[in-house]
């Protein structure tokens, strides 16, 4: 798919014709009336430029922290020539012309894709309006194109040293025809994109401005709490509600697919009036399911073949005459994702229109549910997008859309939808657990010749409807396993699926979070078993994969390996692809007497190809470091008697800054084309810290996370 | 019907006495700065300061702060202007935000109480704020910088451990 450029008015959509409310970032400046009738040049989806020489770029992706809502704007004012104090940003509503190319057109933030799927795109737009303010300019004076160029929001005539500001220049570029290739920038020309830019965002962020979807205020809003059955799969048989509207505050109490829903005047009367209701509950078929249950019907399936994601070679047949054979199993539990934000979502459906306020990653989906709710035409459905207080795959569901949407229409006014982190940790869309089974032979000089993996695990795909490969395999479950980088003659990927009824979803890094432990997990048993060192062994093996084998060297070098740790550490390497981008990380830890386990240091190494901001991928890589820390540590979805053990942050605890190592991050300098960011610092986290464990205790960490009494000396 | 100070000016909040002050502030006051996380006082986005102290709001009955000045993320500096909130701006700490408003207030807390924290004092007052974008490197090194900030020193890169 090859969108092309196409000049679009964005007055009518959902933004300018909103119900009074605009979200977005708060830029510092002056705000400016009338502004639609001063805007005159819009020569793309991305783009407007006023009379007065402010350029507005309008974002079509999710601000979840990771930075899109200040680099889209980067990189679109770049190949535009903008004055970047000029600049200013905009959330876009919901519109096929935001949509992702990488998606399919869909419009949301996902899979680490926003600037590898739309960095040409933006580029191409900014360089479009750019030649036709140039193109503009020469119109004016009479003057040759080739004797103008544009610089930092003004074009200029080489020859006489005139200058024309954009501003002067929007009215006669709007007349002009939108080139269909324009010359984009050397890298040499970048004056923003692979610069350090501070973010947009910030000010609002530390002054208490910032909009999230929580702080959204209509005027006549109703807030909602939604009671739902504890076991999955369950449904409500009866309903007491006389308690609940007795509540002061509590206005109405509404049965909805999800459950039942105490809608009020504000949050805590919703919440005092939910703990007045008795529902009685109908568990259905998942009642008596333990997370036990679930490893027990894992490990029997684990037996049958299941359906092939990679073979080559006859991994069978080198096992049987293979000098040395390991074989080992590797279990990871469901996660929650737990953004800080709890879920929420304003909506107000009136009969010819929908409003959808939300901190959201999919902005079709989210106008989808209402169409699907309402039966209104996607013309009238008008999606606002938030700020986002955490994403990580959570948002990119639309279950919270749907409660907002089905309860607006039933009480006839604005209803904002908060949940309780409790309503958060037992009603997420889990990380899948996973049961793996691993085999590997080694030849005489101690290489490996082959490798097996039978991953037995829901599916994310399967659920969703969204297509399998032919194969039929799941590529979110093997992702991560079936692309090992490793020289290996004879290997063998294959999946069985099986679904317990739990909910599981996109988790940040998806299948490779828990596959880069498996496997790079493995890969170090292998090197101590041929009595090799680590990054030496997998050195060897990555001679067709130059990116890996960088990526590897950079952080072997920077962490010092190959020099005697600290005292009383030990340290643990690893390397995975995932979502477009190289990382190695080296993990400098010690284990207590007592079993605990301390990380001292992490030494990262990213090759994300052009680092379009790159002070955002250190952010991203110390973040998505720290997330992935927490599930080594302490991350355990546990299912008893069919619902979710863990409840708050007591139970479900997230790292702490006293827990959170010094984290180095080294970006290679790359000219392969962008890779992604948010996702490809947490794959490789788990496995360098269970291999720095295991060298610093000789205790192998097979099921997460780690557990401090399985490491006790004393 | 409960009195009190919200950043410096007197307000008469006519609320159940029960409901926590994070609420109150939220959908009362219209202050929406202060962050719902938790609701038992484990993540510390609703941190807010009453009479300068650090009190986590979403565990605070307005009854308790009756008579009493809270100061919230909006009223920490009328300009955003708070060597904190400065040193978080220009090392670039905040990611998806949620959290740091609360972040904000316990550091505000920590150097009002201790000029120059080192980095377990840090880790001390800061343990009791959960940030899940891991910020939590930035942070430090931004305490330590608002704390030369405040010394009016040359500013360094933040500490180490």
């Amino acid at each position: 798919m090859s969108p092309t450029l196409s000049r679009r008015t964005l007055l009518g959509g959902g933004l300018a014709a909103g119900a009074g409310l605009v979200i977005g970032f708060h830029v510092p400046g002056p705000r400016r009336a009338a502004r639609a009738a001063e805007r005159v040049f819009a020569p793309s989806a991305w783009i407007r430029i006023d009379r007065d020489g402010i350029v507005t770029i309008v974002n079509g992706m999710s601000e979840m922290g990771q930075g899109t809502g200040t680099t889209m704007p980067m990189i679109v004012a770049d190949e535009l020539e903008a004055d970047w104090s000029k600049v200013r940003v905009e959330q876009a509503p919901a519109d096929p012309a935001y949509g992702n190319p990488l998606l399919g057109g869909r419009q949301s933030t996902v899979g680490s894709m926003s600037i590898r799927g739309s960095m040409g795109l933006w580029r191409r737009a900014g360089a479009a309006a750019r030649e036709m303010l140039v193109a503009a300019a020469a119109q004016v004076w009479g003057v040759p194109v080739e004797e103008c160029y544009a610089e930092q929001g003004a074009v200029y005539h080489r020859p006489t040293g005139r200058r024309l500001a954009y501003g002067e220049l929007v009215d006669r570029a709007a007349q002009l025809p939108v080139p269909q290739s324009p010359r984009l920038k050397t890298p040499a020309e970048f004056r923003l994109i692979g610069k350090t830019v501070r973010r947009l965002d910030t000010p609002d962020k530390v002054t208490g401005r910032a909009i999230f979807g929580i702080d959204v205020t209509v005027p006549g809003l109703l807030v909602a709490t939604v009671e739902r059955c504890p076991v999955f799969g369950g449904g409500v048989k009866s309903v007491d509600a006389a308690a609940a509207r007795a509540v002061k505050g509590v206005r109405h109490v509404v049965r909805i697919a999800s459950g039942v829903a105490v809608v009020a005047d504000d949050y805590w009367s919703a919440r005092r009036g939910r703990e007045a209701l008795r529902v009685a509950w109908d568990e259905g078929p998942n009642a008596a399911l333990s997370s036990a249950d679930i490893s027990r019907g894992y490990a029997a399936l684990a037996r049958q073949p299941g359906r092939v994601a990679r073979r080559e070679g006859d991994a069978a047949g080198a096992l049987a005459r293979a000098a040395r054979a390991l074989e080992a199993v590797y279990e990871v539990p469901f996660l929650a994702h737990a953004t800080m934000e709890p879920m929420n979502c304003t909506a107000h459906v009136r009969p010819d229109r929908c409003d959808v306020w939300a901190p959201t990653q999919n902005q079709t989906g989210t106008q989808e549910t209402a169409m699907r709710l309402t039966g209104l035409p996607r013309e009238r459905v008008f999606v606002h997008t938030t700020l986002l207080g955490g994403g990580f795959g959570r948002r990119s569901e639309t279950d919270f859309v749907a409660e907002a949407v089905e309860l607006s229409r039933a009480v006839g006014a604005p209803v904002k939808v908060i949940w309780s982190r409790e309503d958060d940790i037992r009603h997420d869309y889990y990380r899948p657990a996973t049961y793996n089974v691993l085999r590997a032979a080694l030849d005489a000089g101690g290489m490996p010749v082959a490798w097996t993996h039978r991953i037995v695990g829901p599916s994310l795909l399967i659920p969703r409807k969204f297509p399998l490969g032919p194969d039929g395999v799941d590529r979110t479950a093997v992702e991560g396993a079936a692309n090992i980088p490793y020289a290996i003659p004879n290997v063998e990927v294959d999946w069985v699926y099986k679904d317990f009824g739990i909910p599981v979803g996109f988790w940040r890094s998806v299948g490779a979070s828990q596959n880069a432990f498996v496997t790079e997990s493995f890969v170090d048993e292998l090197a101590h078993a041929a009595g090799r060192d680590p990054f030496e062994f997998r050195r060897a093996l990555l001679g067709r994969a130059p990116r890996h084998r960088a990526v590897l060297e950079l952080a072997a070098r920077e962490a010092g390996w190959g020099t005697p740790p600290p005292p009383g550490r030990a340290r643990g390497i690893a390397v995975a692809f995932s979502y477009g981008s190289y990382a190695a990380q080296v993990a400098e830890v010690s284990v207590a007497p007592d079993g605990r386990v301390r990380v001292h240091r992490v030494v990262c190494a990213i090759d994300c190809g052009i680092a379009a901001s790159p002070d955002q991928v250190k952010a991203q890589m110390e973040g998505g470091i720290v997330f992935a820390l927490t599930a080594t540590l302490h991350g355990e979805i546990t299912i008893e008697g069919g619902r979710v053990r863990q409840s708050n942050f007591h139970d479900y605890p997230m790292l702490r800054i006293d827990e959170t190592p010094r984290i180095e991050v080294h970006i290679l300098e790359s000219g392969e084309a962008p890779g992604g960011a948010g996702e490809p610092g947490v794959p490789p986290l788990v496995p360098a810290v269970c291999n720095a464990i295991f060298a610093a205790t000789g205790r192998r960490i097979r099921r997460l996370p780690v557990r401090p009494e399985e490491l006790r000396r004393t | 019907m409960v009195s009190l100070v919200v950043n410096g000016r007197s307000l008469t909040i006519d609320a159940d006495p029960d409901m926590p002050l994070l609420w109150a502030l939220r959908d009362r006051v219209g202050l929406t700065g202060t962050k719902f996380g938790c609701g038992i006082a484990q993540c510390g986005a609703c941190t807010v300061h009453v009479d300068g102290r650090p009190v986590r709001s979403c565990v605070t009955p307005l009854a308790a702060v009756a008579g009493r000045s809270v100061t919230t993320i909006e009223g920490l500096d009328p300009e955003g202007n708070h060597p904190v909130q400065k040193a978080w701006a220009q090392l670039g700490v905040p990611q998806c935000g949620y959290c740091q408003a609360g972040q904000i207030m316990r550091a505000a807390a920590l150097l009002a109480e201790k000029k120059n924290p080192t980095d377990a004092e840090i880790d001390e007052a800061m343990a009791g704020n959960i940030c899940r974008c891991g910020t939590y490197q930035r942070i430090r090194a931004a305490i330590h910088r608002a704390a030369a900030l405040v010394r009016g020193g040359a500013a360094p890169a933040g500490g180490s451990r």
